[in-house]
C-alpha cells in the first residue's frame, strides 16, 4: 500500500471459533445453590411435557465464555475506537454514567407490575423525561411506549388514523418525500395507508407548489424528515405546514435528525403535528449492534385522546400512577411502557447537559459536519449545494469514472482506521455519500478523516483496483453476500 | 459541557476554515421567525455525582431490595455477573447495526450462535433477534401468517398474556386482520372444542402460549393438529423462556414467537427485553427482521453477514414483510451468555428449580386457598383463589418487602379474588412461606371480621 494511515495500525487478533466448537461434556460456567424446598418428581409433575435433551446446547467454562466474547468484542468497530461516521445513523458517544444509574438495583430490578406504592421512583423518571422531551420538542403531550424509531411512526400513523377516524373518516393516503428512510413507506403499509412518493426540489428540499397540487382530502398526513436526509433543513416548513392544515391534513415529522435541532429551534413551534424521537440516536443511548432502540411520540393537544394506554398521570394525593380507562385511545403497541431503560439512559443525558449542554451540543454537530463538507469539496461531487446542518451527502460521479463506487470507497476507509459512511443513502442521490460526524469528535479526528477521504480519491485516481480490493487489513475480506443469500446457512450444525 | 471535546479555540480555527462569522451562520437555513432565542426550561446542567445520587434517590422509591412473586411476562432471574462484564465492552455496546461486515464479526457472530441456540432450544429450523418484545414478536409471528398462508384472520387463545392480545389488536386493527379469541377450561387450557369452531376458511394461524398466562402448560400436539385440519399455522409464543430447559418445546408450532427476557436480561419495568421469532426453512422468507448467514470471504474464510436482505424496509420500503429495522443485538447478547452460562445441564437443572420452588409454593397456598388450573401440568407459576381481595394479602406481604402475585380482576374478572404467583430460583422458601401466613391470615379474617379498608389503598 502505497499510502500511510496516521490512525490505524494493523495489530495482532486471537482467532476463535464458534462457542460449540469448544463444548464438551462436564464443563460448565455454573452452580446453583441448593434447594431450600423438596426436590419434586419431574415426570410426576410434567408428564409427556417433560423434555429429556436439550440438543447441541454448549457445555463451556467461565473463562473460555470470557475470552470467546472478549475476542469476538475485539472484531467490532465501535464508537469507543473512532469516528463512526454513518448518515442519520447519529453515532454519538454513549456517557458511562447512564450505563451506572440504569443498573441501580430498584430500577434495574423493577418489576412492571409491582404496585405503584413501590413504583414512584419509575413513574418519576417516566414524568421528568417526558416533561424536557415536551419541552425540547415544543409539543403538548408524549407516549414513550414505542420501543424503537419504526415502532414510533407505527405508533404515529395509528394516531393520524385515530384522529381522522374522529372527524369522519381515516382518509386513504400518505405523502412521503423520496428522499425519506425506508420505515416511512413500510410503516403507512402496515396501518393500511396507500404511499404516495412527493418529489424533491433541485435544492434538495420538498417541492412545495408539488405538495400544493398533491394534497387533498384523500391524503391523511405527510412525513417529513427535518432536516432531510440530505442534511437540509426545510426553509419553507412553514408553508408545507400551512399546505397540509389547510386541507385537514396533518405534518408528521421523523425525527431521526432531530440532533440538529435540539436547543435550536422546536418543531411543535414551526407546524409539525406529532412526531418521533430515537432515543438511540439524539439522547446517547447506545446502539448495541442494533439495538434496543426507543422511539417516543410527541404530539400536539389534538391528539392527545388517542394516545396507547397507559399514560402517566399525577394523582390527588400527590404520588404518580398509571390511567388506562382512555376510551378513545389507539390501543397498547407494546406491553408495558416502552424501554425503560433507555429512559433512564436518556434522562441522565439530558440533565448531564442541561440547556447551556443541550445547545452546544447541537452547535457542535452542525460545527462539525459543516467543516467536513468544507474539507472534501471539491474532492468528492456535492450534488446539492444547499447550505447543510448536521449531516452532508456526497456523490461518488467523480470516482465512478474510474470504476470506483460509494462501497468501494466506504472500504476502503476501513482500512484508515474509520467506519465507513452512509453508502447509497439517500435514493435520490446516485453512489451517495452520507457523512454524520455527530458532536463527539475533537477537530484532530475530523482532521484524519479529511486526509484519509482525499487521500482515498487521490488512490481512485492512481491504483482503482487496489481501492475495488479494499479492505485490506480486516481479519476477513469481502464477504460472499449473493452466497449468503443464495444458500443460507442460518444455524450451526454438528459436522 | 464534559461530553464535548472541543476547545474554544477549536471552534473558532474550524469556523475560519469554513468561512463562516460565528456559529449563527450555520443556522441560517431557519427561518429567524422559528429560531428558539431562550434557553429551554429543563433541569440546570448536572454533575456526575448529582445524576448518579438523583438516580439512587429514584431507585429507593422504587422497592429496591424487594422480594418478588410477580411474573406474567417478566420474570426475576439470577444474572450471572460476566454478562455485564462482557456487554459492558465498548465493542459490543457501541457500535451500530452490522451492516460493514469485515469490522463487525464480533456483533454477527454472537448473533450467529444467539439463532443457532435459539433453534436448538425451540426445535426450529431458523431464528433472529430482532423484535422489540414478546407482545409485538407474537404480532409480527400472526402478520407472517397471514403472508404465508394468503388468508387474513387469527384465532387467539384467552389465556395468552392480555397485554400481548391487547398489542396484536392495535396492529390487527388496521390491517384487516380479524381476532377471535378462544376460552379456556376449568384446567386453564385452550378450549378445544371452542378452538374447533373459531377456525374459518379465512384463519390465518391459532395464536397459543405455553405456558401459557396461567403458568399451564397446553396441550400443544391436539391444538397444531386442529389448526392444521383447517390450513391454518400455529404459532406459539413463549414469554419465559427458562421454560424451555424442562418443558417440551411447542415442536408441532409453525411461527415460535418468544420473549427472550428470562435470559440474563433484567426486568428494568418492562423494558428493554428481547423478541425472538423462530420458525422453519420453508417460511424464511416471510419472517421479518435481520437475519445473519454464515458465507467465506474472497480468501474462503468463514464469516458471517447480514442476509436476505430483500425482506427488509430499507430494500423494499412499502413492499416490505415488516417496517422493523432493529435487531435486539445487545440484549440477545445478554441471552446468548446466559444460554452459553447455562448450557446443556444448567439449563435444565435451573428450570428444575423453578419447577420445584412453585410446585412447593402452589402446595402451600393450596392449603389456604384455591390453587385454579390443577388438572395440567404447569412451569413457574400458578392461580390462586381467596376468600379475600388478593391486594389486601398483598398490603400485608408488601410490609415484609415482599411484592405479592399480581391480582387477575383487572384481565380476568370471571376469576374473582385471583392471583397469578410466580416462583423463580431466587425464590425463598421463607418468603413463600411469609406469603402464605398473610393469605392464610386472610383467610381467617375474611371468616371472622370485616377486611381493614385502608390496605388496598397500600397495595396498588
Amino acid at each position: 500500500m502505497k499510502h500511510v494511515t496516521r490512525k490505524a495500525t494493523r495489530h495482532v487478533n486471537q482467532n476463535e471459533g464458534l462457542i460449540f466448537e469448544k463444548s464438551s461434556p462436564g464443563k460448565a460456567a455454573w452452580k446453583l445453590p441448593p434447594l431450600d424446598v423438596p426436590e419434586v418428581d419431574t415426570a410426576e409433575l410434567l408428564g409427556s411435557s417433560e423434555r429429556k435433551d436439550l440438543g447441541n446446547m454448549p457445555e463451556v467454562s467461565e473463562i473460555e465464555i470470557i475470552r470467546h466474547f472478549t475476542r469476538l468484542s475485539t472484531w467490532n468497530y465501535a464508537i469507543d475506537l473512532g469516528m463512526y461516521p454513518l448518515g442519520s445513523c447519529t453515532m454519538k458517544y454513549n456517557p458511562r454514567v447512564n450505563e451506572v444509574v440504569s443498573r441501580l438495583d430498584g430500577l434495574a430490578n423493577g418489576h412492571p407490575y409491582q404496585p405503584e406504592k413501590v413504583s414512584q421512583g419509575a413513574l418519576r423518571i417516566l414524568q421528568t423525561l417526558s416533561e424536557c422531551l415536551i419541552e425540547i420538542t415544543g409539543m403538548d403531550a408524549i407516549t414513550l411506549q414505542p420501543a424503537a424509531g419504526a415502532h414510533g411512526e407505527l405508533t404515529g400513523l395509528l394516531l393520524v388514523r385515530a384522529y381522522h377516524q374522529s372527524k369522519g373518516a381515516p382518509r386513504k393516503k400518505i405523502l412521503i418525500p423520496d428522499s425519506a428512510h425506508g420505515t416511512n413507506p413500510a410503516t403507512a403499509a402496515m396501518v393500511g395507508y396507500a404511499v404516495e412518493n412527493l418529489k424533491s426540489n433541485a435544492q434538495g428540499m420538498v417541492d412545495v407548489a408539488a405538495l400544493a397540487s398533491q394534497m387533498n382530502e384523500e391524503v391523511a398526513a405527510l412525513m417529513l424528515t427535518n432536516p432531510n436526509t440530505l442534511g437540509i433543513f426545510e426553509q419553507e416548513i412553514h408553508k408545507i405546514a400551512d399546505i397540509m392544515h389547510a386541507k385537514g391534513g396533518l405534518l408528521y415529522m421523523d425525527g431521526a435528525n432531530m440532533n440538529a435541532l435540539v436547543g435550536k429551534v422546536r418543531p411543535g413551534d414551526f407546524g409539525v403535528d406529532l412526531m418521533h424521537l430515537n432515543l438511540h440516536k439524539t439522547f446517547s443511548t447506545p446502539h448495541g449492534g442494533g439495538g434496543p432502540g426507543s422511539g417516543p411520540v410527541a404530539i400536539k393537544k389534538i391528539l392527545e385522546p388517542f394516545l396507547p394506554t397507559p399514560v402517566v398521570i399525577a394523582k390527588p394525593d400527590g404520588t404518580l400512577g398509571f390511567e388506562y380507562n382512555r376510551p378513545q385511545s389507539v390501543g397498547r403497541v407494546r406491553a408495558f411502557y416502552g424501554n425503560f431503560g433507555m429512559f433512564v439512559r436518556a434522562l441522565a443525558y439530558t440533565l448531564a447537559n442541561g440547556p447551556d449542554g443541550l445547545r452546544q451540543t447541537t452547535e457542535d454537530a452542525v460545527l462539525n459536519a459543516n467543516y467536513i463538507r468544507k474539507g472534501l469539496e471539491g474532492v468528492y461531487d456535492l450534488p446539492y449545494a444547499t447550505p447543510t446542518m448536521h449531516e452532508v451527502v456526497f456523490s461518488d460521479k467523480v470516482q465512478a469514472k474510474k470504476g470506483v463506487k460509494t462501497m468501494d470507497i466506504a472500504k476502503r476507509l476501513i482500512d484508515y482506521g474509520f467506519h465507513p459512511y452512509t453508502t447509497a443513502f439517500p435514493l435520490i442521490v446516485p453512489g451517495a455519500l452520507m457523512i454524520e460526524p455527530t458532536e463527539s469528535e475533537p477537530k484532530e479526528e475530523l482532521d484524519l478523516f479529511i486526509e484519509a477521504m482525499k487521500s482515498i480519491a487521490e488512490e481512485v485516481e492512481e491504483d482503482p483496483q487496489m481501492v475495488l480490493a479494499a479492505p485490506h487489513t480486516t481479519r476477513v475480506s469481502r464477504l460472499d453476500e449473493t452466497a449468503a443469500a443464495r444458500k443460507p446457512v442460518l444455524r450451526w450444525k454438528p459436522a | 459541557m464534559r461530553y464535548l471535546p472541543k476547545s474554544p479555540a477549536d471552534r473558532e480555527a474550524m469556523l475560519k476554515a469554513i468561512g463562516a462569522r460565528s456559529i449563527d451562520d450555520l443556522f441560517a437555513p431557519i427561518p429567524a421567525e422559528y429560531r428558539l432565542n431562550r434557553d429551554l426550561k429543563v433541569p440546570r446542567q448536572m454533575a456526575e455525582s448529582e445524576i448518579v445520587d438523583w438516580f439512587r434517590e429514584r431507585s429507593r422509591e422504587n422497592g429496591e431490595a424487594y422480594a418478588t412473586f410477580l411474573g406474567a411476562g417478566a420474570y426475576y432471574h439470577y444474572r450471572p455477573v460476566i454478562i455485564d462484564s462482557l456487554i459492558s465492552r465498548g465493542e459490543f455496546l457501541t457500535a451500530y447495526t452490522p451492516y460493514q461486515a469485515e469490522i463487525s464479526q464480533g456483533t454477527l457472530q454472537s448473533i450467529f450462535e444467539f439463532q443457532s441456540m435459539i433453534c436448538e432450544l425451540t426445535g426450529m429450523e431458523v431464528a433472529n433477534a430482532s423484535m422489540y418484545d414478546g407482545s409485538t414478536a407474537a404480532a409480527e409471528a400472526a402478520m407472517m401468517a397471514c403472508r404465508v398462508t394468503g388468508r387474513h384472520a387469527v384465532a387467539i387463545a384467552r389465556s395468552v398474556h392480555p397485554e400481548y392480545r391487547e398489542v396484536l389488536a392495535t396492529y390487527a386493527h388496521h390491517q384487516g386482520m380479524p381476532l377471535a379469541t378462544v376460552p379456556f377450561t376449568d384446567n386453564g387450557r385452550v378450549n378445544l372444542n371452542e378452538l374447533d369452531k373459531a377456525i374459518t376458511p379465512d384463519t390465518a394461524c391459532v395464536l397459543i402460549q405455553s405456558p401459557n398466562f396461567f403458568g399451564t402448560i397446553e396441550d400443544v400436539a391436539a391444538i397444531a393438529d386442529i389448526a392444521h385440519k383447517h390450513g391454518a399455522m400455529l404459532v406459539v409464543s413463549i414469554a419465559e423462556a427458562v421454560s424451555l430447559g424442562i418443558v417440551e418445546p411447542p415442536r408441532q408450532a409453525d411461527i415460535i414467537a418468544m420473549e427472550a427476557q428470562s435470559f440474563g436480561v433484567p426486568l428494568t419495568f418492562g423494558g428493554p427485553y428481547c423478541g425472538v421469532i423462530a420458525t422453519r426453512e420453508q417460511y424464511v422468507r416471510q419472517m421479518p427482521g435481520r437475519l445473519v448467514g454464515q458465507t467465506t470471504d474472497r480468501n474462503g474464510k468463514r464469516g458471517f453477514v447480514l442476509t436476505l436482505a430483500t425482506r427488509e424496509q430499507h430494500i423494499r420500503r412499502e413492499k416490505a414483510t415488516s417496517n422493523i429495522c432493529t435487531n435486539q443485538a445487545l440484549i440477545a447478547l445478554m441471552a446468548n451468555i446466559f444460554m452459553t452460562i447455562y448450557g446443556k445441564v444448567g439449563l435444565r437443572e435451573l428450570a428444575k428449580q423453578n419447577l420445584a420452588k412453585a410446585a412447593y409454593a402452589a402446595q402451600q397456598f393450596g392449603k389456604h386457598g384455591k390453587v385454579l388450573f390443577s388438572g395440567a401440568p404447569r412451569f413457574n407459576e400458578f392461580v390462586v383463589q381467596t376468600s379475600e381481595d388478593p391486594y389486601a394479602i398483598n398490603g400485608r406481604i408488601l410490609q415484609h418487602r415482599i411484592v405479592g402475585g399480581l391480582p387477575l380482576k383487572k384481565f380476568y374478572p370471571e376469576l374473582g379474588n385471583a392471583a397469578l404467583w410466580c416462583c423463580t430460583e431466587v425464590t425463598t422458601r421463607a418468603a413463600i412461606d411469609t406469603a402464605v401466613r398473610s393469605a392464610a391470615e386472610g383467610e381467617r379474617m375474611v371468616k371472622s371480621v370485616k377486611e381493614p379498608a385502608d390496605v388496598q389503598e397500600v397495595a396498588r
